[in-house]
């Protein structure tokens, strides 16, 4: 384990977000005794039944009851325990929203959600199991930090940092096939802090979650074509990076955002807002699901149907690219 | 009317070809919730084969009985039927969870005939089947309705909710059947969260209760028939039944909630379940 580190995982570059963090986690446990992990049925496919494994008197399976799950930790964060909560992401932010928000969130309390098979990476699951609304469900609750990490590494290193990040905390992952796009743990990780994976200067893709992975594939492709293209994984969706973005307005005055999850109320939302509030001008698009019910079937073949994957991506900034974008002369106030 | 002796046999001869189809399509769709699919297929070949008043024709008929699956991850089970009673065609199995096609692990009531409610979020079921009991009686309809939940399911508080209300309303149109495993994902229920006395609970809430073998057609006919019977309330019908019933390397293993099958795999699953309807049949 490096200096300083509270997690070592060997080939974890291999492993899935889930293996990553249920691995973790379960080293967490002996540095905070105080973690509770909770889980509804659902211990064997979040993986957080690892922890259970190692500490079975630190574990709660409370049955198929997401919600009382919520209350639950709500009430042992109460009590000064550090409750470590997990299932998939579309119970979390749909159906317990309340709990989470009125239970955990409105009192502060030190909860930390993993939530798994967000997005479509569910996707031969159907509606009822792809969650495309979470990020923008639960940016909009007051006092939670949402995080997309990109991969497994990301979500080991995003999981130790909201140990020591205040308050209640979602960190929401995907089934766990996404391609790594970290080889390391040591890449300096800090929550809230976006990541510039590839410097560009002709536009910028702002991407969490697998979208990171993505926009890595189409920055590689524009290359050959004569474009420099930034990548910057915004892992943090809440609080977003602002210097980050309004840096990639004022160097590439071209930016898009890809993210697994509904175009509407996301990453994308989250960038755009900080943007029009810079009140400079800058070519935008959101890529990501438009706005409707996603269809079944498998993630990587939807990732390309819904044309956030590489091919539609460049498909993207070609568009982006032809863009007229007015002068400004007067950047240094700003940034 | 009890069931005959023929169509007992006939009922049978049809729960092996669902059985078969199961793990068919398990097969070419990659994977399935196989276990959960082979516990609640006699429950649904009775309701399909001989109880519901339903006309795959005309799936949209107001007058329909009403079927919902809340236990949604067994749609592969219920597509099964639901293909062989011609609501589609069965040809569109082969498609299972494939990009693009109606059928995901949850089946979809916007894209599959004879499905009423999208389900696959546990909980929900019982609370649509109550409102299309209600809404039987308030538009003097009479049709029946029927929901089929799991039992880990039931730790899902919205399913007391609808449970207390049902009964409150003396929806007596209304049937639930618990697929009663004893199984849900990380292991058995009665270690994760007890459920028993299950009984005396539903009784609690008012609800009129009947155990009976969930794979033994003629205690699950009889049960039905008991529970037209029943005014003033509604009827619960608890099935025991066993968790990836007729495939040896299944049975009550917590593991194959869900899995894919190589063609080895297949066959010999195939082959456990031929085995099973030869040894009934003859
Ligand atoms: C609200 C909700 N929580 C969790 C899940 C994930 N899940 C799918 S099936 C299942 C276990 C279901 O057990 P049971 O109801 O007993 O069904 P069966 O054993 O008959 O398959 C779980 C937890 C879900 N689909 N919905």
């Amino acid at each position: 384990m490096a200096e300083g580190m509270t997690w070592s995982v060997t080939d974890g570059d291999k492993l899935t977000q889930a293996e990553v963090y249920g691995e973790v986690l379960s080293q967490l446990g002996d540095r905070y005794p105080d973690i509770v992990a909770l889980t509804a049925d659902l211990a064997t496919s979040t993986k957080i039944g690892r922890f259970g494994r190692k500490y079975p008197d630190r574990f709660i399976n409370v049955g198929i009851a997401e919600n009382t799950m919520f209350g639950l930790a709500a009430g042992l964060a109460q009590a000064g325990l550090r409750p470590v909560v997990s299932t998939f992401a579309v119970f979390t932010a749909l159906r317990s929203a309340e709990q989470v928000r009125t239970d955990i969130c409105y009192q502060n309390l030190n909860v930390k959600i993993i939530a798994t098979h967000a997005g479509i990476s569910f996707g031969q699951a159907g509606s009822t199991h792809h969650c495309t609304e979470d990020l923008a469900v639960l940016r909009s609750f007051p006092n939670m930090t949402v995080i997309a990490p990109a991969d497994g590494m990301e979500t080991g290193n995003a999981v130790a940092a909201s140990m020591e990040w205040p308050g209640p905390v979602y960190i929401r992952i995907g089934r766990g096939f996404e391609p790594p796009v970290n080889r390391t743990q040591d890449y300096g990780y800090t929550i809230g802090k976006a990541i510039t994976m590839k410097e560009g200067k002709d536009i910028t893709l702002i991407a969490c979650g697998v979208g990171v992975h993505h926009a890595l594939r189409a920055a590689e492709v524009l290359e050959k074509q004569g474009l420099s293209a930034r990548v910057i994984n915004m892992h943090t969706i809440k609080p977003i990076d602002r210097e980050a973005i309004i840096q990639a307005v004022k160097d590439t005055r071209r930016i898009i955002t890809i993210e697994d999850h509904n175009i509407m109320g996301g990453l994308g939302s989250a960038v755009a807002e900080v943007i029009v509030e810079s009140g400079k001008a800058c070519g935008f698009r959101k890529l990501g699901i438009p706005d409707c019910f996603s269809i079944v079937g498998y993630p990587e073949d939807l990732y390309h149907h819904y044309k956030f994957d590489a091919d539609g991506i460049v498909e993207t900034v070609s568009e982006i690219m032809r863009m007229e974008i007015e002068e400004d002369e007067d950047w240094e106030d700003e940034v | 009317m009890p069931l005959t002796q023929e169509e007992i046999k006939e009922l049978t001869r049809k729960a092996w070809d669902i059985r078969k189809a199961i793990v068919d399509i398990t097969y070419t769709c990659g994977g399935s919730h196989i276990g959960g699919s082979l516990s609640e297929t006699d429950v649904l070949v009775a309701l399909y084969y001989k109880y519901l008043n339903i006309d795959p024709a005309r799936p949209d008929w107001e007058d329909r009985d009403r079927f919902i699956l809340s236990k949604g991850h067994g749609g592969i089970g219920w597509a099964a039927v639901l293909g062989d009673k011609g609501y589609f065609d069965k040809a569109l199995l082969k498609n299972f969870n494939k990009t693009g096609s109606p059928f995901g692990m949850h089946l979809d009531s916007l894209k599959v005939k004879g499905c009423d409610a999208s389900t696959g979020s546990l909980g929900h079921g019982l609370a649509i089947a109550t409102g299309l009991a209600m809404g039987a009686r308030l538009r003097k309809k009479d049709y029946r309705t029927y929901c089929m939940m799991g039992d880990g399911e039931l730790c899902e508080g919205t399913v007391w909710e609808a449970a207390i209300l049902a009964s409150h309303h003396k929806l007596d149109n209304l049937t639930a059947f618990v697929d009663r495993n004893g199984l849900m994902i990380d292991g058995m229920t009665e270690v994760i969260t007890t459920l028993e006395p299950l009984p005396d609970k539903f009784k609690a809430f008012g609800w009129e209760i009947l155990v009976v073998d969930g794979h033994d057609f003629a205690a699950i006919g009889g049960a039905i028939e008991k529970a037209w019977a029943i005014k003033g309330r509604p009827t619960v019908i608890i099935c025991n039944t066993v968790k990836g019933r007729c495939v040896d390397l299944m049975e009550n293993q917590a593991q194959w909630h869900y899995g894919g099958l190589n063609s080895d795999l297949r066959d010999q699953a195939l082959a456990c379940i031929d085995t099973h309807y030869k040894g009934i049949l003859g």
